[in-house]
């Protein structure tokens, strides 16, 4: 008796039936993706993107060219070359970043003694051909200028837990 | 009706060209897709005839399940391509035997109509369906002959499953009833107890 | 000779009325899957090119055309490229005998039914030429598979509509929606209601779609049978896989669920207004559910086993299909549904 009523239920395919509601339910539920472009996710003030040299507010360039970036650098992304200049400090004459090398681990932000090296948040950029893909000093100033403020910002928000 | 003897040149062109490249070319599955283009044109000449049901029938079945069957099984073969005249002195005498014993028939067909042209069966009124006289037919005149050659086919159907249908006592199978049939209540056990680490 | 000339052009026209909107269908068909089946992934499925994607269809087929098709070296070259046109053929040859509605229908011929079961059968063939041209394992195995499964579920299928012909008492598919007049109930799905369902699931086999894709079976075989396939001849293929789909559904909605009848015909007072009065769009309407069903099948079930496949159609499809036949008879003798 009980196999012929377990036989008259499978013919009614209830488990597909079932299934099926499942994915109806999933059809109407609100749906998790964003619409990149247009939405974007939030992100932490820690995130690690394109690199920045940053300035003083006086317009002073913060980079005493203590090489303590480049030593640190485990993708031997960075390179430096310093000289004297007439005041009596030490500045940097190239600072170039390969940026088919790093792997934006950051530790060249958290070794810099006068927080001049940093990543920003920027995580959209593109490099039309493989050289522009070496950004040398005038460029990583160039960012820390136009997105000081951001920068900043980030960095004021992570200050008390650093 | 200068178009319909377009197409009916056409059709029996298409038919008896394909007809012979079955028995000329040398790849296998290339023959079988000749013989099929071949049902194909004389479904159409059926049709042209008013035979639509015949003509369907022939597509449905010849080609839609055993030519594909056929193919199927073509295909599966290693079959080497002959160059198609091999063994050709052999079977000539046998292959002459047949061939003229179906001329035969066919002049002794033509020899009792006559030779003069048969004229086009005219078009049936609306309301005529071919396959409703068709079933009278079957279902009265004939119902003896139909019926004992669907014992015939039935016949052949258990002949074929009893021949092929052997149980090895060796084989491992799954049975997908039981498979469905299985509950979670079958398989797993499920025991509340105390974790082993309380109060330690 | 001049006036047959014009029967011709105007038959040629008549099917260019017929095929053009298949083809817009079939490719809102395709944009319609990605979105149905996003939407049951918890994604959003296509929405970049033009508003809410709409001209997604649009970019995929130019994408296609411009695309190379490469013939594999060793390949059958004339059946490789002669298997997409047969696929495609049929599929859209049988559209002849569909009637949209009362008066909507290419050839009204008497064994119209017979006629698709004829074509949605020969479809096969491009299937099978293409896996064995192709000279590719997988196309093969692909081909062979297509080959049995369609076989096997044909005889399913057509004993479903043996079920139909016995209660309508015609082959006509115009005069089996007129057997079902009267109201909703009186459609030949509540009589016929397990040939029904079987016939759309061996409708779902037949086309080798999801649940019984093994044909393709990405992940066993590449892409079956269209495993060598590129550029349009692969767009072809897609075509006939696509525009049989809509030929099964609007099938089923001819065969059981009444055509273009309306479902408030015969209500005594909604059925008086035009809601009660037959017409295209209730076709329309009844064939995109069914197409809708296939797309939900595939969000939902995953692939049958090969094994599992024909024993679906063998041992249990074809004898609940037999029994059903008979009970279908006793309706009709008992004078319940039929005319």
């Amino acid at each position: 008796m009980n196999a012929v009523i377990r036989y008259l239920r499978s013919l009614m395919l209830l488990e597909l039936l079932r299934g099926m509601g499942v994915t109806w339910r999933f059809g109407r539920a609100p749906k998790p993706t964003l619409n990149y472009p247009e939405e974007k996710t939030p992100k932490s003030p820690r995130f690690r993107g394109l690199h920045a040299l940053r300035r003083y507010p006086n317009g002073e360039e913060r980079c005493i060219a203590c090489k303590l970036c480049e030593a640190v650098c485990p993708a031997l992304a960075i390179t430096i070359e310093s000289h004297q200049r007439e005041d009596g400090t030490r500045r940097t004459t190239r600072y170039d970043i390969d940026l088919f090398k790093c792997i934006y681990c950051g530790f060249c932000e958290e070794s810099c003694p006068v927080d001049s090296i940093v990543l920003t948040d920027i995580s959209e950029y593109h490099m039309e051909s493989r050289e522009e893909k070496v950004v040398d000093k005038q460029q990583l100033l160039a960012i820390g200028e136009r997105f000081e403020d951001s920068i900043a910002a980030n960095r004021e928000q992570d200050a008390k837990y650093r | 009706m200068p178009i319909i003897e377009i197409v009916f040149y056409l059709f029996s062109l298409v038919l008896i060209a394909s007809a012979l490249c079955v028995v000329t070319v040398g790849n296998a599955v290339h023959a079988v897709l000749f013989l099929v283009l071949a049902f194909f044109s004389a479904a159409c000449l059926w049709m042209l005839l008013h035979a639509e049901f015949l003509a369907i029938v022939l597509v449905l079945v010849y080609v839609g399940a055993v030519m594909v069957l056929f193919l199927f099984v073509v295909m599966m073969l290693d079959v080497n391509v002959s160059p198609g005249s091999e063994g050709f002195t052999r079977y000539l005498p046998a292959g002459v035997l047949v061939a003229l014993a179906m001329a035969i028939q066919l002049f002794l067909v033509i020899w009792t109509r006559g030779m003069e042209a048969v004229p086009m069966p005219e078009a049936p009124d609306k309301d005529y369906s071919n396959t409703r006289e068709l079933g009278k037919l079957l279902y009265t005149d004939y119902l003896y002959a139909f019926e004992i050659a669907a014992v015939l086919l039935l016949v052949a159907i258990i002949a074929a499953i009893a021949l092929t249908h052997r149980r090895r006592p060796d084989a491992k199978h799954q049975d997908p009833g039981r498979q469905v049939k299985v509950r979670r209540e079958d398989r797993v056990r499920l025991v509340k107890m105390k974790s082993e680490g309380e109060g330690g | 000779m001049m006036e047959q000339l014009g029967v011709l052009a105007w038959t040629w026209a008549k099917i260019m009325m017929i095929v053009f909107p298949i083809t817009i269908a079939v490719a809102y068909f395709t944009y319609f899957e990605r979105k149905v089946l996003g939407y049951m992934h918890s994604r959003r499925g296509p929405n970049r090119v033009g508003p809410l994607g709409l001209l997604q269809p649009f970019a995929d087929v130019f994408k296609m055309l411009f695309k190379e098709i490469i013939v594999p070296t060793n390949a059958s070259r004339f059946l490789f490229l002669l298997a997409p046109v047969l696929a495609l053929a049929p599929a859209l040859t049988a559209w002849a005998v569909i009637p949209f509605d009362d008066w909507l229908v290419l050839a009204d011929i008497d064994a119209g039914l017979l006629f698709v079961l004829a074509l949605t059968s020969m479809g096969v063939y491009g299937i099978l030429i293409g896996g064995w041209a192709s000279n590719s394992k997988y196309a093969l195995l692909g081909g062979l598979r297509a080959a049995a499964q369609t076989v096997s579920y044909e005889i399913a299928m057509g004993f479903a509509l043996v079920g139909v012909v016995v209660l309508a008492g015609t082959l006509n598919l115009s005069a089996i929606v007129h057997a079902q007049s009267g109201s909703i109930f009186s459609w030949f799905w509540l009589p016929l209601l397990p040939l029904f369902v079987i016939y759309f699931i061996s409708g779902v086999a037949e086309t080798n779609r999801a649940p019984f894709d093994v044909a393709e079976g990405e992940s066993e075989i590449v892409a079956g049978f269209h495993t060598e396939y590129s550029g349009s001849a692969f767009a072809v293929f897609f075509l006939a896989e696509y525009a049989n789909m809509i030929l099964i559904s609007a099938l089923a909605a001819l065969l059981f669920l009444g055509g273009w009848l309306s479902p408030f015909q015969g209500i005594p007072v909604i059925g008086d207004t035009f809601l009660g009065a037959g017409g295209i769009h209730w076709f329309l309407l009844k064939t995109a559910v069914f197409c809708f069903l296939y797309l939900w099948f595939r969000a939902t079930f995953p692939r049958y086993r090969y094994d599992q496949i024909m024993r679906l159609g063998w041992k249990v499809f074809i004898p609940i299909t037999i029994v059903w036949i008979m009970v279908a008879g006793v309706f009709r003798v008992l004078g319940w549904y039929g005319s």
